[in-house]
């Protein structure tokens, strides 16, 4: 791992961890994102976690940008020393795969793709290597996946699956992004999978649709009271794919009002994962049982 | 008193000056394209230098008044009208209760500011009445202005025939020189590509909007080559997602570079190369689609020295007004 640090204009500095994505590289910006937080630095404005970067936002007439610079290298040590584990949540999103939604806004617009003849699924089951568009789906829901950043549009989380590297799918994003995409499409773009959390531009492959809102602005919704947007950093994500029959049962609920998320307490510690993977997925997703 | 909408123009919105602190979760700071603007035409009509006001782009809106108001209209050469009545721009004016604000075509920039004394009192979303559309929040139901809006005015007194002094309204000049600081991930590109990219000629493209100002017309970016790192995708051009700088200049595929601008997403898979400094901001904002462009290369000492520059422009404004 290699830290790069750079100036985003006058007004940014801008801090990649690693130029690979890795569990190691997004502990680590997380933990140095919480350290120049807490620093509480004059003139910094605002801080970005990112998979495996982070940015700070400040006011050069406060600070000058070598000095900031300097200030948030000055805490790279105390990050690499910070404890890998989080008190998290995990929570159980439904997804309806292969869905009528996104199957015609992959059709709309297949001129933009790296293979115009079939579908973004069955493109992504081929180059991971997998028989069936059925077979790519068991692999993408099997196991939970890791929040690694939140952004893009609002509230959009961008999620990394706990699996072996060798494990993880990989597929290339649109070949020019599209200017549509589904409300709660299931995206998939890099070894990314994300949820846009509302209707527009997007250039990950599109394979499903959840019923779940993920933001809410008017901040209606008994889960999304607190505040509009749902995900946050080091949350964990166990898909669970549902037909359309629950698909129509769960948006009912949702516009009564009454649906609930299952969500339940988890703690992951990256070592006790690194460890034993499989061991460690098995307990996140058990907790879910009792939620 | 209110705002009566009979026309919204082509896509008028509510800014002020922004609402910074969410942008880690997705939501852009958004505000004012031209801050500059923005806060001048609050202090002509004599509102807080960060009151909302509307932001028309391109076109002007038609709105009829149900009080007596100062108004002033800067940015964009947007020339206003009181009942048919031509008025200056950069100037407050009186409107009178059931008279009507329209405007004649641009004559140059981009984005008017039409500053009402008191401000446009529509209820903030997370401290700012920006609008940002993608997110619903700010403006109107999240949305830009449409014809029959009755727009809430907070309570304010401005005073007529104030007027900015003319060397102290910026517009671009022609090609728009627009300086950049490189960084992030210049080094990804060959020297040969650095060098083109501040020699081209660049041009405005047609898709130039609060979340970003693409360009065309200089030669594709060729990348250092590389095993592409995992998780980024196989284009030379895409990174592991990671956090977008505002200004900050992104190329997809090496062919046509975005300036990211204030309603931009907040990250994601594509290198950039630097980012346009905070002072050359606001001026983009006045940028016409098909507007020469030289991308001027500038260091840290260049940039800082240009804040300063915009920062006194400013302050003369504001003790020329007070």
């Amino acid at each position: 791992m290699k830290t790069r640090y750079t100036y985003g204009g006058d007004e940014h500095i801008y801090v990649e961890m690693d130029d690979e994505m890795s569990l190691d590289a997004f502990f680590k910006s997380l933990s140095m994102s919480n350290a120049v937080r807490a620093a509480n630095i004059d003139g910094v404005t605002e801080i970005c976690p990112a998979n495996a970067s982070f940015q700070v936002r400040f006011d050069p007439d406060v600070i000058a940008p070598a000095d900031m610079l300097a200030r948030v290298k000055e805490l790279e040590s105390k990050a690499e020393t910070a404890e890998k584990r989080m008190t998290t949540r995990i929570i159980e999103i439904p997804v309806f795969y292969q869905d009528p939604w996104t199957h015609d806004c992959v059709m709309r617009f297949r001129e933009r793709h790296q293979d115009p003849s079939g579908t973004d699924l069955d493109y992504a089951a081929r180059i991971n290597g997998y028989d069936s568009a059925e077979a790519f789906i068991e692999a993408h829901h099997s196991q939970p996946w890791f929040v690694s950043m939140v952004g893009f549009v609002a509230g959009l989380p961008f999620l990394y699956q706990l699996v072996e590297r060798e494990k993880q799918l990989e597929v290339p994003k649109y070949l020019s992004p599209r200017t549509d995409t589904p409300k709660q499409t299931v995206g998939y773009g890099g070894c990314f999978s994300c949820v846009y959390s509302v209707r527009g531009a997007g250039g990950y492959q599109m394979f499903g649709i959840t019923p779940m809102p993920i933001y809410d602005p008017e901040e209606k919704l008994n889960y999304l009271k607190d505040f509009m947007v749902f995900f946050k950093p080091g949350d964990i994500v166990k898909w669970k794919p549902i037909d359309r029959a629950e698909y129509d049962a769960i948006l009912k609920q949702v516009e009564e009002n009454t649906y609930v998320p299952r969500i339940a307490e988890v703690d992951f510690d990256l070592e006790a994962f690194n460890a034993d993977m499989a061991g460690t997925n098995a307990k996140l997703m058990e907790a879910l049982n009792d939620a | 008193m209110t705002l009566k909408i009979k026309n919204p123009g082509l896509a008028t919105s509510i800014q002020d000056l922004g609402r910074p602190g969410y942008f880690h979760l997705g939501i852009p700071m958004g505000g004012a394209m031209d801050r500059f603007a923005l806060r001048c035409a609050n202090m002509l009509v004599g509102n807080p230098e960060d009151a909302a006001c509307l932001e028309a782009v391109f076109m002007g809106p038609e709105i009829e008044f149900t009080q007596d108001a100062v108004v002033a209209v800067t940015g964009a050469h947007l020339p206003p009208k009181v009942d048919a009545e031509p008025r200056d721009c950069w100037t407050s004016f009186e409107v009178k209760k059931g008279q009507t604000l329209s405007f004649e075509f641009l004559k140059a920039g981009a984005r008017a500011y039409i500053a009402v004394s008191g401000g446009i009192d529509t209820p903030p979303a997370l401290g700012s009445r920006s609008t940002y559309p993608i997110g619903a929040l700010g403006g109107v139901e999240g949305r830009a202005i449409a014809a029959g809006d009755d727009l809430p005015i907070g309570a304010g007194k401005g005073k007529a025939g104030r007027s900015v002094p003319e060397t102290l309204r910026r517009g671009p000049a022609t090609p728009a020189a627009l300086r950049v600081l490189p960084g992030l991930y210049w080094d990804r590109l060959t020297e040969k590509a650095q060098n083109a990219f501040f020699d081209d000629d660049w041009k405005v493209a047609p898709e130039a909007d609060r979340m970003g100002y693409r360009f065309r017309g200089g030669r594709k970016l060729e990348f250092v080559e590389r095993e592409q790192p995992f998780g980024a995708g196989a284009d030379p051009s895409n990174i592991v997602d990671g956090c977008y700088s505002y200004g900050s200049i992104q190329v997809p595929g090496g062919t046509e570079p975005i300036v990211l601008h204030r309603d931009a997403v907040s990250g994601g898979g594509y290198f950039t190369l630097g980012a346009i400094i905070s002072a050359d901001m606001d001026l983009i904002g006045q940028l016409q689609p098909h507007t020469p462009v030289k991308f001027m290369r500038v260091d840290m000492d260049g940039a800082a020295a240009a804040r300063k520059a915009r920062k006194d422009m400013l302050a003369e404004v504001r003790a020329a007004l007070s």
